[in-house]
């Protein structure tokens, strides 16, 4: 399905056989249109559709293209040709395409088969387009949502990772390259054994009231590559050790840059992190991702000047900060949480 | 292995990891990152490529002699 934050998986947590397609492929509907109807075993109808939040249209996409941004795309009129079919000329109309220049498939009629050929060896300029407008919208109306909305207070910390780093490097050296770490997964595995405690930074504040989630669904924003972003989450992130971390956040990568995502990835995050990694800059000021209430910003990873055993000594530093939505938690509660991450961060041998 | 040959496998493992990258030149001696935005965890499963197409176990200490095509193209030859 499409939607502002491209295409993505739905899910179906019922078992049974589909019923009932309501929706076609290429049509487009208003969130919480019914798209099918599985009959369970015991006969009884069942809806398929799960609410998403933040998805302001959702169009069932077919599997070769998706549509062109009307102002560019001239107005073409199809001659009513007696050999194409009716899906076909709708298709080949709204995408701007000559019908009278394809060539018919087997069965001597233009069909929609013929059209998304032909539209798909097209160049995919336009498509881009279109899907990094929609998604920067969907950007825009959550950042101004959390800007307006919700009362950010932030603390942050340059947290010592010489001993992290060393202990990766190590780990790295005795591993084949298949199952090497980056940081980011030990960070992210101790960001959420450290929330484990901090339970006002880890849920969601919906009309005025915060609800705790004992499930620790970490967020991570993902770029990608054309200037998109999105934040899918690691789901119980709090049960996984480092190489299970590791392997998710991978996977997690892989599908985010290829519209591979479940809708229970992008609405049940409960805190998100932001690590700008490699060649970026020391330190982010993010912000929260409503209905979240808390949000973790790692910066690059820096030699710097630093006490250590008393001696001014180059260190490792990671400069990470926190932002809290003041309704629910205050800086103090942020600063624990800095500072237990820290103390974890010092015994990576340990997460 | 003939250059071409090693060249080729280094691309395919780049367009494996980066398949909207095929099909664009690529400057030999400038570095991926800067290129195309490979990022670290596209850097890694690079490496896994050309360790899968090669049978190298590429170290980590190696991975700045393989920022650039040139440097990669060097880098295998040199190991074989």
């Amino acid at each position: 399905v499409e939607t502002q934050k491209g295409a993505i998986e739905i899910e179906v947590f019922e078992d049974g056989t589909l019923d009932k397609i309501c929706v076609k492929p290429g049509e487009k509907v208003p969130v919480g249109h019914l798209l099918a109807t599985i009959r369970s075993p015991a006969e009884t109808v069942v809806h398929a559709w799960r609410d998403h939040e933040a998805a302001a249209r959702q169009i069932a996409r077919p599997k070769v293209s998706s549509p062109a941004p009307v102002i560019q795309t001239p107005q073409v009129s199809v001659a009513r040709h007696e050999k194409i079919s009716p899906a076909a000329r709708k298709f080949a109309a709204e995408r701007g395409v000559d019908v009278s220049s394809l060539a018919p498939g087997a069965d001597g009629i233009v069909g929609l088969r013929e059209v998304e050929a032909y539209v798909s060896t097209q160049s995919d300029a336009t498509l881009d387009a279109d899907d990094q407008s929609q998604m920067r919208k969907a950007i825009a109306s959550a950042m101004s949502r959390a800007n307006s909305e919700i009362p950010h207070y932030y603390v942050g910390s340059s947290i010592d990772v010489t001993s992290l780093m060393s202990w990766l490097m190590a780990q790295n050296q005795s591993r084949n390259v298949e199952e090497r770490l980056l940081y980011a997964a030990p960070l992210v595995r101790a960001v959420a054994t450290a929330l484990k405690k901090s339970a006002r930074l880890n849920g969601h504040y919906r009309n005025g009231v915060f609800t705790p989630t004992p499930d620790i669904n970490i967020g991570m924003a993902i770029a990608t590559r054309k200037g998109g972003l999105i934040s899918p989450a690691i789901l119980d992130a709090g049960t996984l050790d480092v190489d299970a971390t590791m392997q998710r956040l991978n996977d997690l990568v892989k599908r985010a840059r290829s519209s591979g995502l479940r809708s229970s990835e992008l609405s049940l995050g409960t805190v998100t992190i932001t690590n700008l990694g490699h060649e970026t800059a020391d330190f982010v000021m993010p912000v929260i991702y409503p209905p979240q209430v808390a949000i973790i910003g790692c910066g690059q990873i820096r030699e710097r000047p630093s006490v250590h055993e008393s001696a001014v000594v180059p260190r490792q530093l990671m400069d990470v900060t926190l932002a809290g939505d003041h309704r629910v938690s205050d800086g103090r509660t942020g600063a624990q949480f800095l500072n237990r991450l820290s103390m974890l961060l010092q015994k990576p041998e340990e997460l | 292995m003939s250059n071409q040959n090693l060249e080729q496998v280094v691309r395919d493992a780049l367009f494996s990891v980066a398949p909207d990258l095929e099909g664009l030149a690529i400057e030999p001696d400038e570095t991926f990152r800067e290129q195309f935005e490979i990022d670290s965890m596209d850097y890694l499963n690079f490496i896994i490529g050309l360790s899968k197409a090669t049978g190298l176990q590429i170290p980590e200490c190696d991975y700045p002699k393989l920022q650039t095509l040139a440097g990669s193209v060097a880098y295998l030859k040199d190991s074989k």
